[in-house]
């Protein structure tokens, strides 16, 4: 089943290898429904990184959940399509869902210490996930654990393997959990946030081996995160996320040149990026605050804290093209993505 | 306060070779370890300044703010607030002058009481005014942080993370403090609500004359609003200067691989490789030498036999009240 080497993969079809329409995710809650997720779309080329931006509350997480199968029962999880590679994620029984978890889709959460088992050593955890899905040797699956501790840059692996847990510092937690999700060689990793809770200098260090990993091994990555920096270093493409929907979809480039939403182009008009805004002036800040999903969002979800909304935004606005591949939600879009509006924005600055 | 200008900058705070050592464990079984968290620190922050200090999670920051909020006593060293040394200052006296905002507001605020009962506790416990003029204190002090009336009223559990941050602000500046320490006061709150409350700080900053200690691990934040920057590790200082001399010309080692992990939204750019060996020693046991060398990329043997000397501050005539103006370092190749 995986055991194809990257260049196997490669001639595979091009057909996306995951497709994503009209996603919602309700959860109920005390005050009624939570519209965690309200109809997205979007796909995953192979060996592509796709990030998934946007702040907290914004669904990206509830999406990643869905996607793996690991939302509470109680969720309704509804899509026009669900496709991977081939599979119905929809309809696919429990049983195939596992098969398929950890094998063909793995996930990397942003808390290694609550992901891994603190009563297990490192080797176990990570012979388990090959032996689960896979008949091979004790003495096999201990092989590739090593290889891959080694190849993401844990020195003295074999003892490691033996070591628990709580040994390790943080950074190491997360290589290993980045070695656990390649066990099976998967075709997708799904990485929540996976570095946020660690060091600006180990981050460095573990995107820089994601991406080096991802590449040679032909993975697709959806890579969630909040973080526009990190977005910008690593991304392929980007999808961007505001009140449950993806309002600007884009390559990476695409999008900090040309972003053509009125949230997107606020989100990098607010952070500080040296050479840009001058140090001790006041940031643009996006004024208000998200919407609350329990209740009916009428038009656009953005517009009671856009400075360009007018009458026409408490309809809802359709998903425009600006550009090949890249796409805004927003009545104004064109406008936006006019390099002379944009230009006269960043005078502004 | 402010209304004390003047034209020599005087010192808001002053730390005077400070240390701090944990015992940890011992017991039948085990030998005790003594853990030094904070390491001869010396640091001087003009009043009206912002002193942004960086460094990896365990260098010693937080241990350095418990220090200075007198919620566990150096055991080494001085800390001076407007040239009074505060270390067996009682603590009551020392809140007056000296207050913090922490870096969760979810869990930084009681959620059973309401915001008014929250905001104007300090007046209580110090028995300033009576009760209306401490509720008119209170909302004098919501209106200044942007919170709407009706908030006094509501409880933490309905406010929205950015909301109750500016709760937490509007606690710390009751007092009139003259120095805040802000231990990572924007890292559990979203991009778009960070930068309403870094303008904010920005704003009280100017209106009250406040001197803040800024602690943060987000670098293009710390530049965007430190005066001067102290980088720390295991519990030294290795750099401190001001933010042209930081960030355009980085001399020790460690503070260039900070900065060249700082991942700013230029895309195209990839993520640096920042050359940086495993990751930080176990800091009861701290290298020999330079604490930085075995993950220094430009070490040399020397570096494992001596510890590098910060340069010191230089004493000047005005009383010690003088920064100065080149960056202190402690590398032996700076």
């Amino acid at each position: 089943m995986s055991n194809l080497s990257s260049a196997e993969r490669s001639t595979a079809p091009v057909s996306p290898l995951l497709t994503v329409k009209q996603l919602r995710v309700d959860l109920p809650v005390a005050k009624g429904t939570l519209h965690a997720v309200r109809g997205i779309d979007f796909h995953v080329e192979r060996g592509e990184m796709l990030c998934l931006v946007g702040e907290s509350g914004c669904g990206k997480s509830m999406t990643s959940l869905a996607l793996m199968g690991l939302l509470p029962r109680k969720a309704q999880v509804n899509a026009d399509c669900l496709d991977f590679d081939g599979v119905d994620l929809l309809t696919v029984s429990d049983r195939e869902r596992s098969n398929l978890r950890g094998a063909r889709m793995a996930m990397i959460f942003q808390e290694p210490m609550t992901a891994l088992n603190p009563a297990y050593t490192l080797g176990n955890q990570l012979c388990e996930a090959l032996r689960r899905h896979q008949r091979v040797s004790r003495k096999a699956a201990h092989d590739r654990a090593l290889y891959l501790l080694e190849r993401v840059g844990i020195s003295a692996a074999e003892e490691r393997m033996r070591q628990y847990p709580h040994q390790l510092s943080g950074g190491l937690r997360q290589r290993v959990m980045i070695a656990m999700a390649l066990m099976c060689e998967p075709d997708l990793i799904i990485a929540d946030e996976p570095t946020t809770a660690l060091d600006v200098t180990i981050q460095a260090q573990i995107l820089h081996l994601l991406r080096d990993l991802q590449q040679e091994f032909g993975t697709a990555v959806i890579f969630i995160t909040h973080d526009l920096g990190v977005v910008a270093r690593i991304a392929d493409r980007v999808a961007v996320m505001y009140a449950g929907e993806v309002i600007e979809t884009a390559s990476a480039q695409a999008l900090f040149q040309a972003p053509s939403h009125p949230y997107t182009q606020g989100l990098l008009r607010c952070i500080p990026t040296p050479g840009k805004t001058l140090p001790g002036s006041r940031l643009q800040a996006i004024p208000g605050v998200v919407p609350n999903l329990v209740e009916k969002v009428d038009g656009c979800a953005f517009c009671n804290r856009c400075d360009q909304a007018d009458e026409l935004c408490h309809t809802t606005p359709p998903l425009q093209t600006v550009a090949d591949g890249h796409l805004s939600r927003c009545h104004f879009a064109h406008q936006l993505a006019n390099p002379a509006t944009i230009n006269a924005q960043e005078v502004t600055l | 306060m402010s209304s004390a200008a003047n034209h020599f900058k005087p010192l808001a705070l002053e730390l005077c070779a400070l240390s701090k050592t944990f015992k940890l464990g011992g017991g039948m079984l085990h030998k005790s370890q003594t853990l030094t968290a904070v390491n001869n620190v010396s640091l001087r922050v003009p009043r009206g300044q912002v002193m942004g200090l960086v460094g990896e999670s365990g260098c010693g920051k937080s241990t350095l703010a418990k220090i200075l909020l007198g919620l566990t006593p150096p055991s080494e060293g001085d800390v001076l607030i407007n040239g009074k040394a505060i270390v067996n200052a009682n603590q009551k006296a020392l809140a007056r002058h000296i207050q913090p905002i922490f870096q969760d507001p979810y869990s930084s605020l009681n959620p059973r009481q309401r915001i008014a009962q929250i905001v104007g506790l300090p007046l209580r416990i110090h028995g300033i005014g009576t009760q209306k003029e401490q509720a008119a204190k209170v909302d004098e002090m919501l209106e200044l942080v942007g919170l709407p009336k009706r908030a006094a009223q509501q409880y933490p559990g309905q406010m929205s993370g950015g909301q109750r941050q500016r709760v937490a602000i509007a606690r710390a500046l009751i007092m009139r403090p003259d120095l805040v320490i802000c231990d990572e006061p924007t890292s559990a709150l979203d991009v778009s609500v960070q930068a309403q409350i870094l303008n904010l700080l920005l704003d009280l900053k100017d209106e009250f004359g406040l001197t803040y200690l800024f602690i943060s691990h987000d670098l293009a934040v710390v530049e965007h609003l430190a005066d001067r920057l102290a980088v720390m590790y295991l519990g030294k200082i290795v750099e401190e200067g001001t933010r042209e001399q930081i960030f355009t010309a980085p001399r020790h080692p460690y503070t260039q691989a900070l900065l060249a992990s700082a991942l700013t939204p230029e895309p195209g750019l990839g993520v640096p490789d920042i050359g940086l060996g495993a990751g930080q020693p176990d800091p009861t046991r701290p290298p020999s030498g330079c604490a930085f060398h075995p993950r220094c990329p430009i070490a040399q043997p020397q570096c494992s036999e001596q510890s590098p000397k910060l340069t010191d501050l230089i004493q000047s005539a005005a009383q010690g009240t003088t920064q100065p103006n080149h960056p202190r370092v402690a590398c032996h190749f700076a």
